[in-house]
């Protein structure tokens, strides 16, 4: 009955999503203060009602209730708790139900929180969620239905894709999703702004906490999910170009234009039609990801759920409501009175370069990753791979970092040349002690490399020269914020250029008892045993390891073989130290007895750790500056009261 | 001016969604026919990419053997793909050369260990100019080359099941 239960509430919340987006229509027209209200709490019912039927799939999995078909065939009553807690999104109906929870969810929040838009505007803004809402309802009800039932029942269940069962992964997708569908509420905003001809500051205002939230778990996710592909697909690197981590980038990439530029319009009230333009090109962005991970159409390294006619389906509901709104922003935009102008050196001068440069990243991902499928309507399939990313991207990147630099330090509206190139002395200078140091201690490095570990020690010292002088303690929260994150981003380069310049690998075969070395370590192939977990078998190989004179320590990547379904994976072993990582992997083996070759792989990766956690230093930047707005808005809401 | 640029947005997203659709719904088929049939191969040295397994020298093509030419990756998927597929041919005897575009060493190691090796030699192209001679841009691509050295059959993509006949019907029709 639990079951029905769940699809019981899913209709209902359907039901809602219609009923909102009519009455969303009328208020929207007619601008009644009753009806307004009445969407208002359509809205956060829909919410509450989608949240039902997620949490009894999750009940239903935390059962292994066989007799639910995704149970049955994403599940196992041997496995551990945490995945079956994660299985119940780790495939692809539980995902969409996932999705189209936080997109009710969101919506709720809006109405529960949102007090700064005119009622005419909101009610434009909740009925656009509930339209996009209601696609993904059809969509789950018809063409993935989480609470189909089966009978017979098997008695333990399939198992989920041993690649999945990782904590990492367990919470990586529903962090992505968060972001994914938090610009979801943006293109709401956009779409009620242009449905009722209200942008500016005070609509800038309200949507950028959403951007700001959406944006952290997208940085959240993209972080973690490198992490993820770095330690589980065993092959040592941490960045793929593959077209299921463009699809998480592009959005990415799309909203971090858009924070920047709702800072303008917030601020200043300029680059009115751009902003909104960003807030449907992110949450297209979104769409589009979400499209070529589950119809399968690229070929990729993280083929999960693949599956021609849902991608007909997603690709129907692409079209409409991005379709739509580009429309509506064509027939619409003309009649935005356009906001308030700034000369080119100014803050809003070196955000609009901060922009534009980001549009062009996104659009070299976006024909990298889309390119194959032109390829492919050809008659072709083929790949273009890291050359092509690293070659167009990294130039484009360099450049907006120094950008990045020149930004925070230039005044709003207006500044001088001189000014900014007196304030830029300071980054110039970590540049060139960087430069000095890189030529005497490590001259045979990449290019690349090189600017790279250059740009990343220039920004770690401009990015914090906007708190110079400043009084520390009444500097407002959101200044710090943006100091963290653009720190965090000279933290991740440093550690994407150390991993590219610094790197060392060896592969060998070897027996029991012999040694390789790696960089500056030495690793002995102690024993390679057996070893048991709870729904796998595995040989590990114990490794000695030793660092010059130091403390060895023991390290045992693994080979796991999983019966349910029958998968091998290889568990990298990764030893973390203050200056890097070393990252050992088993392979196959070969003969047999005390001729028994290993194959084993060790990587010493200096600062590679730099990456993910300069990831996560921009998420809790994003987060301070979250925080900060938020609580100023609600002090000059309570002056006004 | 203005309008246009208001409305390139949509324009763009209509020719994308057509794209996506024609891919998802219309696998392609039509294969392009290229310009090296009939040609002679392009003339190259490339030194070798790994240790114990020489470079390709065009020269050799004329040893009266036909022969597979695989421009290849470690950095691409469609490669991982194909894979089981060289490796039958290598295993039918067919020799099969490989030129790796913008690939280094441990990278090529490890993508060998992964997905096996059924190369007879492997030529550095490390800054692709035997791949663009060749007239290749994307990786996977698969040239038959008689024994005179003459490209007699190109295949761009990576190589299916499905393109197996089709492959060895050209080798045997080089021979």
């Amino acid at each position: 009955m639990i079951a029905e239960g769940g699809l019981a509430a899913l209709w209902i919340a359907a039901a809602l999503a219609l009923v909102q987006l009519t009455l969303g229509w009328g208020a929207a027209r007619s601008g009644s203060e009753e009806l307004i209200t009445a969407v208002r709490r359509i809205a956060i019912a829909q919410g509450v009602l989608a949240a039902l039927a997620f949490g009894i799939l999750i009940l239903l999995f935390l059962n292994s209730d066989m007799s639910v078909l995704l149970v049955a065939t994403n599940s196992h009553s041997a496995k551990p708790l945490l995945y079956k807690f994660a299985g119940a999104w780790g495939n692809h109906e539980g995902s969409m139900l996932l999705w189209v929870t936080v997109l009710a969810v969101a919506g709720a929040c809006v109405a529960l929180f949102e007090r700064r838009l005119p009622g005419k505007t909101l009610a434009a803004t909740l009925g656009a969620q509930a339209a996009m809402a209601l696609g993904f309802y059809a969509f789950i009800v018809f063409a993935s239905n989480p609470f189909l039932r089966i009978d017979p029942p098997p008695p333990d269940g399939q198992g989920l894709n041993p690649l999945l069962q990782d904590p990492g992964l367990a919470f990586h997708p529903p962090a992505l999703y968060f972001g994914y569908v938090g610009l979801s509420v943006a293109f709401s905003f956009a779409v009620g702004a242009l449905v009722m001809r209200d942008v500016g500051p005070a609509f800038a205002r309200a949507m950028r906490p959403w951007v700001l939230a959406a944006w952290i778990f997208l940085t959240i996710g993209i972080t973690a999910g490198s992490y993820w592909a770095y330690y589980e697909l065993g092959w040592g690197g941490w960045w793929f170009w593959d077209p299921v981590e463009n699809a998480s980038l592009m959005p990415w990439l799309a909203a971090t234009a858009l924070l920047h530029s709702v800072t303008v319009l917030a601020t200043r009230d300029g680059l009115r039609a751009w902003t909104l333009m960003l807030a449907l090109v992110a949450f297209a962005m979104s769409m589009l990801g979400t499209f070529l991970v589950r119809s399968g159409i690229l070929v990729s390294v993280h083929a999960f759920a693949v599956d021609p006619t849902r991608g007909s389906f997603i690709l129907a509901l692409l079209g409409i409501y991005i379709g739509g709104a580009l429309a509506l922003f064509g027939a619409r935009v003309g009649t935005i009175r356009q906001g308030s102008t700034f000369q080119l050196v100014s803050r809003e001068g070196a955000l609009v370069l901060n922009n534009l440069l980001l549009s062009v990243l996104l659009g070299i991902v976006f024909i990298g990753t889309l390119y194959p499928l032109v390829a492919q309507a050809m008659g072709q399939q083929l790949s273009i791979g890291p050359p092509f990313f690293n070659k167009a991207g990294i130039p484009v990147t360099l450049v907006l970092i120094v950008a990045t630099m020149a930004g925070p330090l230039l005044k709003w509206r207006k500044d001088k040349w001189s000014e900014l190139g007196r304030k830029m002395l300071v980054p110039a200078a970590a540049a060139i002690t960087v430069t000095v140091m890189l030529l005497v201690v490590a001259p045979g490095i990449s290019l690349n490399a090189t600017l790279g570990l250059i740009a990343a020690g220039a920004l770690a010292v401009a990015s914090l020269v906007p708190l110079w002088k400043r009084n520390l303690r009444r500097t407002p929260m959101h200044i710090y914020g943006m100091v963290v994150a653009h720190l965090g981003v000279a933290v991740s380069i440093a550690g994407m250029a150390s991993d590219a310049a610094f790197t060392q690998e060896r592969l060998a075969a070897v027996r029991v008892g012999e040694v390789v070395t790696v960089g500056p370590f030495e690793a002995k192939l102690a024993e390679v045993r057996p070893t048991l977990g709870q729904n796998w078998s595995a040989v590990e190989a114990v490794l000695i390891v030793r660092k010059g004179d130091g403390k060895p320590f023991e390290i045992n990547p693994q080979q796991r073989f999983f019966t349910d379904p029958v998968t091998t994976t290889s568990e990298a072993a990764i030893q973390t130290l203050w200056d890097g990582q070393l990252y050992t992997v088993i392979g196959a083996g070969e003969g047999s007895g005390k001729d028994a070759r290993w194959q084993i792989r060790l990587w010493w990766k200096p600062f590679v750790t730099f990456i993910w956690f300069g990831g996560f230093l921009i998420a809790f930047g994003a987060l301070l500056a979250l925080v900060g707005r938020v609580r100023r808005e609600r002090r000059s809401e309570e002056a006004y009261e | 001016m203005r309008r246009l640029l208001i409305w390139a947005p949509l324009a763009l997203f209509v020719l994308v969604f057509g794209l996506v659709a024609s891919g998802l719904f219309a696998p392609g088929e039509r294969a392009v026919k290229s310009a090296m049939i009939g040609q002679p191969a392009p003339a190259f040295t490339l030194p070798a990419l790994l240790p114990g397994k020489p470079g390709v020298d065009s020269k050799t093509f004329a040893d009266g053997k036909p022969r597979l030419v695989n421009v290849f990756a470690s950095w691409c998927g469609p490669c991982i793909a194909e894979a089981p597929q060289l490796m039958k041919m290598r295993e039918m005897g067919i020799e099969i050369v490989g030129i790796a575009t913008a690939d280094t060493p441990e990278a090529m190691l490890g993508f060998l260990t992964r997905n096996g090796d059924p190369f007879t030699a492997i030529g550095d192209d490390r800054n692709r100019k035997v791949q663009f001679a060749f007239g290749s841009a994307g990786v996977p691509e698969t040239f038959v080359i008689d024994g005179k050295g003459k490209v007699t059959y190109q295949h761009i993509g990576y190589v299916g099941p499905q393109d197996m006949p089709k492959l060895l019907e050209a080798l045997a029709a080089a021979r």
